[in-house]
């Protein structure tokens, strides 16, 4: 089962995926954002660790939807107002795929696990959809909130 | 010397400048919406005679500098360099040895290198090196010197209007640096060559020609006033007196002017105006100082002097004896750090003295000013105020040190001091992120505009990081802060991270739990929101 070889090779994956997370920062930051020790001097590293972990356990045992988007929101809310394209601050759930292949890699050439690999490709794909989602919420909210201060401080001219 | 030993140049090459992956001595920046603020518009750069008064923009390719630019910054930082002692020390002193690094609020939720203070403070220092040292003659770039260039003015338009000038890197600084003078000084500069941001522009003018920061006139600032007085009278039964510019009163207000414009400063101003009733307070409002922040202090020491001497004109006009301040941010700054020699000392008023309790303020001998926390807590420890903490009961209250009273002031316990006195429920948050270590509302020293908002929630994230933090563990509803800027824009930097946490100031929370003489039976905070049961 596939299951049990990501829940075996888990540290490996889950270190790698948050290491490529971290990549797509300038290299000087994501240094940085590795020392994840301390969750209030180093917020972004500390949530983006703490959510992925926690998006991958969700993603092989429960692969419960409603939870996976908590999670997910945590991060994108993040990359949504940083420095990134829609594609870099909503994508990044996709290099999960090539780090589980590349982890997997032998099993993946065996093709015994045709299957199932198929599904952890389609589940990917789900999240990334999610992710898309989650990241238009969070620029709406952005909007909406810079609109509500327009608003007000016209108002108080008006008034 | 002997053979073997390295060439200045050898030892200078094997030299590992941090941080080394990227070229940071490039300058090319891309402003993108959301992320930076608006220049100042002609009008009111012209009005304060301010220099090159034009229409542009940071998204201008050309932003219309005048010709002789370079040699109009390079003698303005030379002339500040002889003038500010401080800053040439600034220049030199730093060793870089990255203790600020990830202590700024901007790097921590952008990631962007530069936001590391003791790189943004390079981007001024490769210059300084450049023009004004022997090392860049000597090691050229390896010393980590550049030219000036336009781009240069572009990239310090970029990071130094992203430094709310909060000042929690110097905090961690072994020497000291002021990072906040550094951004000061590079705004200065700046500005006279007509760079500089509406946000900052505007207000002054407007302090200037009303006395307060949105321009309301002396009639609206009355009329907001009497409207507080109204309302008030309708939470408690009880008409209070609020003078406005009484000659001869004992003691002078000075607030930001949020407080009487603003939501949700307006409920502190409540809670100002039912305490200084109860206890029978001598003092008055001004309509001509009715400004506390000086928006002048975030570009220009001058203008910073000038919206200042507002303060003691008008002391001096109105005969008080003292003054009281409100809850504001920088403006203590500016007060405790830059007031008594921008323009004091102010030796035609008295050494504060409580007209209730007898506490004399010998902290503020020089200036005169007392914080209103200050003042409260001593009524509150002389057991002069009657209090009803379960009228806070429906708040789980936490407390943002705001950064400037924490860190400029040294206003740490004072104001908890109070919040324990009116309320059953305070958590504090993590240590590392209150006290010294406050972390910024991030839309500081002009930056909290609406064009500015991507920024501002980065800025802001390590702060409502902590707040959820609370919220998740004790059930927190209310953030209380005593600044202005963190009413306006910690609402919607909550709102963003974290949610169902309402902002308010401690005054605030006092006047929900202040019990006044002949009240009537009260059933709502100052909010109108019920007690609980």
């Amino acid at each position: 089962m596939i299951k049990e070889l990501l829940i075996k090779n888990k540290s490996k994956i889950v270190d790698k995926w948050i290491q490529s997370i971290y990549n797509s920062y300038p290299p000087e930051a994501s240094k940085f954002l590795g020392n994840r020790k301390d969750r209030f001097g180093n917020p972004v590293g500390y949530i983006i660790a703490d959510s992925a972990e926690k998006i991958f356990d969700e993603f092989v045992n429960n692969n419960n939807n409603e939870r996976i988007k908590l999670l997910l929101k945590e991060i994108i809310k993040i990359r949504a107002v940083q420095d990134f394209t829609p594609s870099q601050a909503a994508g990044f759930i996709l290099s999960l795929k090539e780090v589980i292949y590349k982890e997997l890699e032998l099993e993946v050439k065996s093709g015994n696990y045709f299957n199932e690999f198929i599904l952890i490709d389609v589940g990917i794909d789900n999240i990334a959809l999610m992710s898309f989602d989650l990241f238009m919420e969070a620029r709406e909210k952005i909007f909406q909130l810079r609109t509500n201060e327009i608003r007000s401080r016209s108002m108080k001219i008006i008034d | 010397m002997s053979e073997s030993k390295l060439k200045p140049e050898e030892l200078a090459g094997n030299i590992k400048y941090e941080p080394k992956e990227k070229d940071w001595l490039d300058p090319s920046v891309e402003f993108k919406h959301g992320v930076f603020n608006y220049s100042g518009i002609p009008k009111n750069v012209e009005y304060l005679q301010q220099p090159n008064p034009r229409k542009w923009q940071p998204t201008d390719k050309d932003w219309q500098l005048p010709e002789n630019w370079k040699q109009i910054i390079l003698e303005g930082l030379r002339d500040r360099l002889h003038r500010f002692r401080s800053l040439q020390i600034f220049m030199d002193i730093c060793v870089r040895c990255g203790a600020c690094a990830d202590k700024c609020h901007f790097f921590l939720g952008s990631g962007d290198p530069k936001n590391m203070p003791v790189l943004r403070a390079e981007l001024l220092r490769s210059v300084y090196r450049n023009d004004f040292t022997l090392a860049s003659k000597l090691f050229g770039k390896f010393s980590g010197s550049r030219e000036l260039t336009v781009d240069v003015i572009k990239e310090w338009f970029y990071y130094f209007f992203q430094c709310t000038q909060c000042r929690r890197c110097s905090v961690f600084c072994p020497y000291g640096i002021d990072t906040a003078e550094i951004t000061l000084l590079v705004r200065e500069l700046l500005n006279l060559i007509g760079i500089n941001i509406d946000w900052i522009i505007t207000p002054v003018a407007n302090s200037f020609r009303t006395g307060n920061h949105l321009g309301i006139q002396p009639h609206g600032f009355k009329d907001s006033i009497d409207f507080a007085v109204d309302e008030l009278e309708q939470i408690t039964g009880i008409k209070v007196d609020a003078p406005i510019n009484k000659k001869g009163a004992e003691i002078l207000f000075i607030t930001p002017s949020a407080d009487y414009f603003g939501t949700p400063h307006y409920y502190t101003l409540l809670g100002y105006l039912a305490l200084f009733h109860e206890i029978g307070l001598d003092y008055t409002w001004s309509s001509y100082a009715s400004e506390g922040g000086n928006f002048g202090s975030f570009i220009s020491h001058d203008l910073m002097k000038s919206l200042n001497a507002k303060i003691y004109a008008e002391a001096k006009r109105l005969g008080v004896k003292w003054i009281l301040g409100g809850e504001c941010g920088h403006m203590w700054r500016v007060i405790h750090q830059y007031m008594d020699t921008l323009n004091g000392p102010a030796d035609f008023l008295e050494v504060p003295v409580s007209p209730v309790t007898g506490t004399r303020f010998e902290n503020t001998r020089s200036t005169k000013m007392v914080h209103i926390c200050e003042f409260t807590a001593d009524l509150i420890k002389n057991n002069k105020i009657k209090l009803d903490k379960s009228r806070n009961d429906h708040r789980k209250i936490t407390f943002h040190d705001s950064c400037n009273p924490a860190r400029a002031l040294g206003l740490i316990e004072e104001p908890r001091y109070i919040i324990k006195n009116v309320c059953n429920n305070f958590f504090e948050m993590p240590e590392n992120t209150i006290k010294e270590q406050t972390f910024c509302c991030g839309s500081g020293s002009g930056l909290g505009t609406d064009e500015n908002f991507e920024m501002r929630m980065r800025g802001g994230l390590p702060r409502a990081n902590a707040v959820k933090f609370v919220k998740e563990k004790h059930g927190v509803n209310f953030l209380g802060c005593i600044c202005a800027i963190d009413k306006a824009t910690l609402p919607p930097l909550i709102d963003y991270w974290v949610g169902g946490v309402d902002v308010g100031g401690v005054h605030e929370l006092v006047g929900n739990a202040l019990i006044m003489n002949g009240e009537k039976e009260r059933t709502t905070d100052l909010r109108g929101e019920p007690f609980s049961e």
